[in-house]
């Protein structure tokens, strides 16, 4: 395997922000989760969970609601705006003012012709979807309190809204309230606090579920407007419900941090009195839960511990297999790091500014596994904040450490760095080209030379970069295909060619020679993840979602021996069941046969000239292989050795002075800077 | 010797009444439960024992009511056979012969006509595999048919009888073993399986150790090894079943009960909780805490008014809907181990031992009925596997029974022993024993024996300890005190070339105290304490010390490690003679010159009786039981046998028992003392049958003169003649003594029902009736000390009988009472 010195490092302070709402979207499997900050995350759930699609906030952006209408995505939020979202180019596209005050919740119809939000001023607001945007149609009949929640019936002739104290049904057609039901403030706790219905679902048949701040899940009757059934689920509060597509279960998010099923079952078995009971209970979250989804076969949930869970139902399940498995989302799907290889400097993207280190030395040699002395400590370089209220979206640093540049959803900037010794300072490259404006995602040539630059319509501008300023060169399209934002830029050590992944797994190669089109990977039906450009051979080496590897020579515009290999002979079972992308390839310039992989929970290192392990073989054999000879040593290894020393791993990068420098991010020390949870009595304590 | 054949050991002290679940009759009049081969019918208003079924040979391992007639009950045993019983009368009515072992019986209302059964499949007793067969009763008049018409059910049965479970009406039975839960249906003779992972990653133990099914709804209710509940539904899919997990218990569940209308489940298990959650409403749930040993069995009345739960310590519970006790019935407490000897109060005769955790147990070997309680640690016992808590491991009585002395410990693994020596006196007023003196420190070390003098005049203990000392504790006269307060101090300590003791003994007339020293055996004067001689016969330690009695009180006996029995005359000091065997318990006879010998060797222990003087053995039993006997005790007599058998005559005046180390109280009985008992039972019958209301106090009692008489006619009828006065008689000799009225009240009733009744009314001295009930309600407070249960119970019936009413209305009521109102029941009974 080799050995490395490895630059441990763990001062990238990275919080993730927590969740807020999450949406599902039934006919293209994608799950919208939005968060504390206002970023809004779009996962493929059929694809592993993989993050597709970022959109950044912004400051003061609060969003408190997400609803997909037929593919289009819109969010509300205290700021008392509508926003909807351009998915392809991953950006807002605009936000109308709803004028009613701070929006709590947003809901479409089914049929996809309306919108509905309820607002602090007591109002229901009804908005007509049009093709381009969205038309305030009218107020249903205003209420003296906040609309908490809403829910629409299926047929979209009805309303239920959820306010402090009570339930309220509308007939939209006529906007007035049909039924007026009570909650009442619990026995336990002060009539002088008020119960908040914090979340409600209609059903077909006309049952109306709701979950408030006493802890009770009570089932109504909208004809007679009663109360049928009431579950005491938690002392505190249930925040969130949410309804299987068949109507047959239901799940409730607590602040305790439990989520609850209840079922639509017989209660004598073959017959048709069915009612809802409690079954199961997930413990996944430590925090408040603020937003649960039942999508088909599984459960996601997320809340103030900013981990989204996914926790497969196993009855829903035919096979079951590595896509359903208990699923935990902690870090996104994107790189947050970017390292200056040549100058050992780090840079750390924070959602408002980009901290800039200068990795630390030792001194002396060491046994495997031995910490060595650390000559000099590392250190923060710069601390660059963002101008304006958004949020950073992607930003780079140039492998000589010369340049910084990052980008926002409207502004690029691209600054110098000048380090001599212990003077750092920087300048702004006032005059970038108008192209540059912003971009998906930002990439140095090797030589730091030029910049790419990721923007709309999947197209590649370049920029030449020297001492006087930045120059556009050119810009590089596809020749076909689609328009989806890029996520991903891999430039070759020669300088010569360019790749770049969009989200609909396309992967283009572009000559940056001539600035012409080179060719297409053939798509592959999951997301890429990672990929590299291997510098002594010219082969893309490619990782996807479902965790399948790919090798593509870009010289023959094929798949590389060893790829049809593995292709034949399959992967690892172990290998395909982990259950987080890889995020980084890299290829060691002293070994060439060595491709270099991380994903969150270990390193590893693939060895193309070793067989690949079957079934049968032990997969993670580091440990026996230290015992056998050097003879046996040989029979017994095979290409794939997995490093587990590290955990919970944000980037991984190769020096150019064959060190390791990983990022960790320990989910202890995460968990330590989030609020106090409720407390709770634990037996025995 | 010739070994008798009238002479046979039998068990006694009741067997367990908590290996089945007990059952309540429909009227919630009876509880019924197993104990051995008898089934035990009990009273649920009065507690008290009724009568039993008499009839298996073998353990008796399920009982249920016959579904078809709610007054009938079937019984299985490990015999092979099932009876089907009267209960009210205790009349076999059927046996029907199976032909193998049977340990547990269902049935069903759907089922008419068929038994379901587990038999136990494998030959090889090492891996036990059960079955669960159904048997097709066969119709016929005979009193016992074979019943062969079997078919089977299931294979994948669980040895606990309480993982099987009949499902709503009968449509279903579920089952379960280890992890898996198998729902077999009859119509569609289909079984859906599910199973459990053993362990998830919090490391729940997932096993099954209960079922029980829901009598309305789909719904099965399993208990599991880590405390968890699981209510199952949608069990005919194989994939959309569905579960919803409950925890409260800290421990294994150990028993599941439905109540009969749906609305409730109950649960029990170690922490001796019973559990009541409210069926369909998440985790809302009651508790009645501290019912004694960890519940193992729970059931319901079929009226839901009852609930019954059985206990480890051998108790039987009768518990409201109300959830609050109201009866307790208890047999023998049998704990894990007996850690004090057996031991027979004086005054009550008897007998003691560890009962409860903490306590010493009272219990009446001749009415076989647990008497009270003695707690003696005076702390809450946590149920919990694991924790080191205080136990009391000696306990001695002195010759009058005033004197109680207790040692308990905790600290047994562990280096920090703890232990505390107790001093207890009987306290006339309150019947009980009161604690006097709490020696915290008497020795540095473990108290290995300790023994009271026998003499009438001093009373003195004597304590040997591991810290090589004994220790003699006289009640001082403490001058600090005050001086009714008589404590117990210490007056001397005596040691012998700081050997450890090993027993001590005091002889019959208490002018000698020998102490064991490893192999030395000292012999000093109590009153002078000086040390008159020493004894010795290596090799070994002396283990057991025992002086002669009456015409051989010169002799010492002792046995040693080394399998000797030595018998040292002390008037020589001289070993007068010594024999080989491994003693494991002396025994002496305080009302002879018997002293009992239990040897264990080759897997069974003998008995031996013999007189220290005589080298042979008055009588000799081998094998008595195949297990060590390390507690034994002579049990005086009421009234003394006239025995002139030679055999016998060792059993005249005191009867031995003896604890084997499987925890069954054993003892000798002749055949002429078994010939009695079985006709005195039968006298002993009490007529239970009808409530005790207010109009059975004003008709009931007409009504059944009027019954007897007709009985009388009846040929069949062994009941003795009627006479005139044999209500009243009957009334006396029936009621509990502590709530009959006193003496001179019940004279003037007993007086009167000799006279022939004049329809006039009955002038009776009411004021006196008056002051004499305050008299009875004053003695009983004294009681007190005895059964707090019993009493509560009594005061009980007292408020009832005097709801609170005026003065006047009371007097008014007692006159109406007092009234002959025969002639309306005669009107009553010409009715009909």
């Amino acid at each position: 395997m080799g050995e490395f010195k490895v630059h441990r490092v763990r001062f990238f302070d990275y919080m993730p922000s927590g969740i807020r709402a999450l949406a599902f979207n039934q006919d293209t499997e994608r799950m919208a989760v939005a968060r504390m900050d206002g970023s809004v995350e779009v996962f493929h759930c059929s694809d592993r969970f993989f993050q597709e699609k970022i959109i950044p906030g912004r400051e003061q952006c609060g969003i408190e609601g997400l609803s997909w209408v037929g593919e289009r995505l819109f969010s509300a939020g205290l700021n008392g705006g509508i926003t909807e979202y351009d998915l392809t180019n991953q950006k807002v596209k605009y936000t109308i003012d709803a004028y009613g005050g701070p929006i709590w919740t947003i809901t479409g119809n089914q049929q996809g012709t309306h919108l509905a939000v309820g607002c602090e001023d007591g109002t229901v607001k009804l908005f007509e979807v049009n093709e381009d945007q969205i038309q305030f149609e009218r107020n249903l009949d205003r209420q003296k309190s906040r609309i908490i929640s809403l829910s629409w019936h299926p047929s979209g002739s009805k309303i239920a809204a959820g306010m402090m104290d009570m339930i309220q049904v509308f007939n939209v057609e006529t906007g007035h309230s049909i039924h007026r039901m009570l909650a009442d403030r619990g026995a336990g706790t002060s009539r002088s606090k008020e119960c908040v219905v914090w979340s409600v679902v209609y059903l077909s048949d006309g049952t109306i579920i709701t979950g408030d701040s006493v802890g009770m899940v009570k089932l109504w009757d909208d004809q007679t407007g009663t109360l049928i059934k009431s579950h005491n689920v938690t002392k505190c509060d249930v925040l969130a419900l949410s309804v299987s597509q068949n109507e047959d279960s239901l799940v409730a998010g607590t602040s305790e941090g439990i989520v609850v099923q209840f079922q639509f079952v017989s209660m004598v078995l073959e017959k048709d009195d069915k009612e809802w009971v409690r079954t199961r209970t997930f413990r996944n979250h430590t925090h408040d839960i603020r937003a649960v989804a039942e999508i088909t076969t599984a459960v996601v949930s997320g809340g103030m511990d900013a981990q989204l869970v996914v926790r497969p139902l196993l009855d829903k399940i035919e096979v079951r297999s590595a896509a359903s498995a208990l699923r935990k989302i902690h870090f996104p799907h994107r790189r947050l790091v970017s390292c200056a290889r040549k100058s050992g400097l780090m840079l750390f993207q924070y959602p408002g500014h980009l901290e800039l280190w200068r990795l630390g030395e030792s001194e002396g040699k060491g046994t495997p596994g031995s910490s060595l002395f650390v000559k000099r400590n590392p250190e923060k370089l710069l601390q660059l904040k963002v101008k304006g209220e958004d949020h950073i979206r992607c930003s780079a640093v140039s492998p000589c450490g010369g340049w910084i540049v990052y980008s926002t959803a409207s502004t690029l900037r691209l600054y110098r760095l000048h380090c001599d010794n212990n003077n750092i300072s920087i300048t702004k490259i006032s005059k970038l080209p108008k192209v540059l404006s912003s971009a998906n995602q930002l990439c140095f040539s090797s030589d730091s030379s030029h910049l790419f630059s990721a923007s709309a319509q999947s197209s590649v501008h370049i920029a030449s970069l020297s001492q006087s300023g930045c120059k556009f060169v050119g810009t590089l399209k596809p020749k076909s295909g689609s328009h989806q934002a890029i996520h991903l830029l891999a430039a070759s050590e020669d300088g010569k060619w360019l790749a770049s992944a969009n989200s609909d797994h396309e992967v283009h190669i572009y000559n940056l020679q001539t600035q012409k089109a080179h060719c297409t990977v053939p798509v592959y039906s999951s997301a890429v993840t990672a990929m590299g450009i291997h510098p002594a051979t010219n082969c893309l080496f490619m990782m996807h979602a479902d965790q399948q590897m790919f090798e593509y020579s870009i010289e023959q515009k094929q798949y590389t021996d060893w790829s049809r290999t593995v292709q034949r002979k399959g992967l690892h079972r172990f290998w395909v069941e982990r259950d987080t992308p890889c995020l980084n390839v890299m290829f060691n310039p002293q070994n060439p046969s060595h491709v270099i992989l991380h994903d969150m929970y270990m390193l590893c290192i693939i060895d193309q000239s070793l067989p690949l392990p079957d079934d049968k073989t032990q997969f993670y054999n580091q440990l026996t292989l230290k015992s056998l000879t050097e003879e046996q040593r040989k029979s017994q290894s095979h290409a794939f050795k997995v490093c587990k020393t590290f955990k919970d791993i944000l980037c991984v990068e190769l020096m150019p002075d064959q060190s390791l420098v990983v990022v960790e991010r320990p989910l202890e020390d995460i968990a330590t800077q989030l609020p106090a949870p409720i407390k709770q009595k634990k037996f025995a304590t | 010797m010739v070994e008798t054949s009238d002479i046979r050991v039998v068990r006694c002290g009741g067997s367990k009444v908590n290996l089945t679940p007990p059952i309540i009759s429909s009227d919630s009049r009876f509880v019924l439960c197993t104990s051995g081969d008898l089934v035990k019918v009990y009273s649920t208003r009065t507690e008290e024992w009724l009568h039993s079924l008499q009839g298996h040979t073998n353990q008796v391992t399920g009982i249920t009511l016959n579904p078809a007639n709610h007054l009938q009950v079937y019984s299985c045993s490990v015999d092979g056979t099932v009876k089907l019983w009267d209960f009210i009368d205790g009349i076999l009515i059927k046996t029907f012969v199976i032909g193998c072992p049977l340990f547990a019986i269902y049935v069903s209302e759907k089922h008419t006509g068929v038994l379901f059964l587990h038999v136990s499949m494998a030959t090889d007793s090492k891996n036990e595999c059960f079955q669960l067969v159904s048997v097709h009763l066969p119709k016929s008049a005979e009193q016992e048919v074979e019943a062969k018409e079997m078919s089977a059910v299931s294979s994948h049965i669980s040895k606990n009888p309480s993982c099987t479970a009949f499902g709503r009406g009968g449509e279903y039975i579920a089952f379960a073993r280890h992890l898996q839960l198998n729902v077999y249906f009859f119509r569609k003779q289909k079984t859906y399986s599910f199973s459990l992972k053993a362990t998830d990653k919090k490391g729940a133990k997932n096993a099954f150790t209960c079922i029980a099914c829901h009598p309305t709804d789909d719904c099965i209710a399993t208990g599991h090894e880590d405390g968890k509940i699981r209510l199952w539904r949608n069990f005919i899919h194989k994939k959309e079943y569905t579960y919803s997990t409950q925890h409260w218990h800290h421990n294994a569940v150990n028993t599941l009960c439905f109540t009969p209308e749906g609305t409730h489940l109950l649960s029990g298990g170690i922490e001796s909780v019973l559990v009541q959650w409210q069926y369909g409403a998440g985790n809302r749930k009651e508790f009645l805490p501290r019912l004694g040993g960890s519940i193992l069995h729970i059931s319901a009345s079929s009226d839901g008014q009852l609930f019954c739960t059985s206990h480890s310590d051998n108790k039987i519970t009768v518990i409201e809907s109300s959830f609050k006790v109201c009866g307790v019935i208890q047999g023998l407490v049998k704990g894990d181990a007996v850690l004090t000897d057996l031991m027979i109060d004086p005054r009550s005769k008897a007998l003691v031992l560890n009962g409860k955790p903490g306590h010493l147990q009272f219990y009446s070997l001749l009415r076989d009925k647990h008497l009270y309680n003695l707690d003696i640690v005076q702390q809450e016992y946590i149920y919990e596997a694991g924790l080191d808590q205080f136990e009391v491991v000696k306990a001695a009585f002195d010759i009058k029974g005033s004197w109680l002395a207790t040692v308990e410990e905790r600290g047994k693994k562990s280096s920090d022993l703890e232990f505390f020596l107790k001093l207890w006196a009987f306290d006339e007023r309150t019947q009980s024993f009161v604690l006097n003196t709490t020696i915290t420190a008497a020795h540095t070390d473990r108290i290995i024996s300790m023994c009271f003098s026998s003499s009438e005049e001093t009373t003195m203990l004597v304590t040997a300890a591991e810290d090589s000392q004994f220790k003699a504790w006289c009640q001082g006269a403490d001058a600090d005190t005050q001086q009714d307060q008589n404590f117990w101090s210490c007056d001397f300590v005596g040691s012998y070339h700081k050997l450890n003791p090993t027993n001590c003994s005091f002889s019959a007339d208490s002018s000698l105290l020998a102490v064991s020293f490893q192999e030395v055996i000292t012999i000093w004067s109590p009153d002078t304490w000086e040390m008159l001689t020493t004894l010795c016969q290596p090799p070994g330690v002396i283990r057991d010390l025992c002086f002669g009695r009456l015409s051989c009180s010169k002799y010492l006996l002792g046995t040693t490690t080394k399998n000797l029995l030595c018998c040292w005359n002390l008037l020589t000091c001289e070993l007068e003679w010594s024999t080989s065997v491994d003693v494991s318990k002396l025994q002496p006879d305080p009302f002879s010159e018997n002293v009992a010998a239990f040897s264990y060797q080759s897997k069974h222990t003998d008995l031996f009786v013999f007189k220290p003087s005589e080298p042979r053995p008055l009588f000799t039993n081998k094998n008595v039981c195949s297990e060590k006997v390390h507690r034994a005790v002579f049990v005086p007599r009421e009234e003394p046998l006239n025995s002139c058998d030679e055999s016998t005559q060792w059993l005249n005046r005191s009867q031995l028992y003896f604890l084997t180390q499987n925890m069954d109280l054993l003892t000798f009985s002749t055949a002429t003392e078994e010939d009695r008992m079985l006709s005195s039972s039968k006298q002993l019958v009490i007529d239970d049958s009808v409530a005790v209301t207010p109009f059975y106090l004003l008709l009931g009692k007409h009504r059944q003169q009027q019954q007897k008489l007709n009985t009388q006619s009846h040929p069949v009828s062994d009941k003795p003649q009627q006479t005139q006065g044999s209500v009243t008689i009957k009334e006396l000799l029936h009621t509990p003594a502590h709530v009959l009225p006193a003496a001179s009240v019940l004279c003037s009733m007993f007086v009167n029902s000799f006279l022939i009744s004049n329809t006039g009314v009955q002038q009776d001295p009411l004021r006196e009736e008056m002051d004499s009930e305050k008299e009875e309600e004053d003695s009983e407070e004294e009681m007190e000390a005895c059964d707090s249960q019993q009493e509560l119970r009594a005061q009980g019936s007292v408020d009832e009988v005097t709801p609170k009413l005026s003065k006047a209305q009371e007097r008014e009521l007692k006159r109406v009472r007092k009234t002959d109102f025969s002639w309306m029941a005669g009107l009553i009974d010409s009715k009909p």
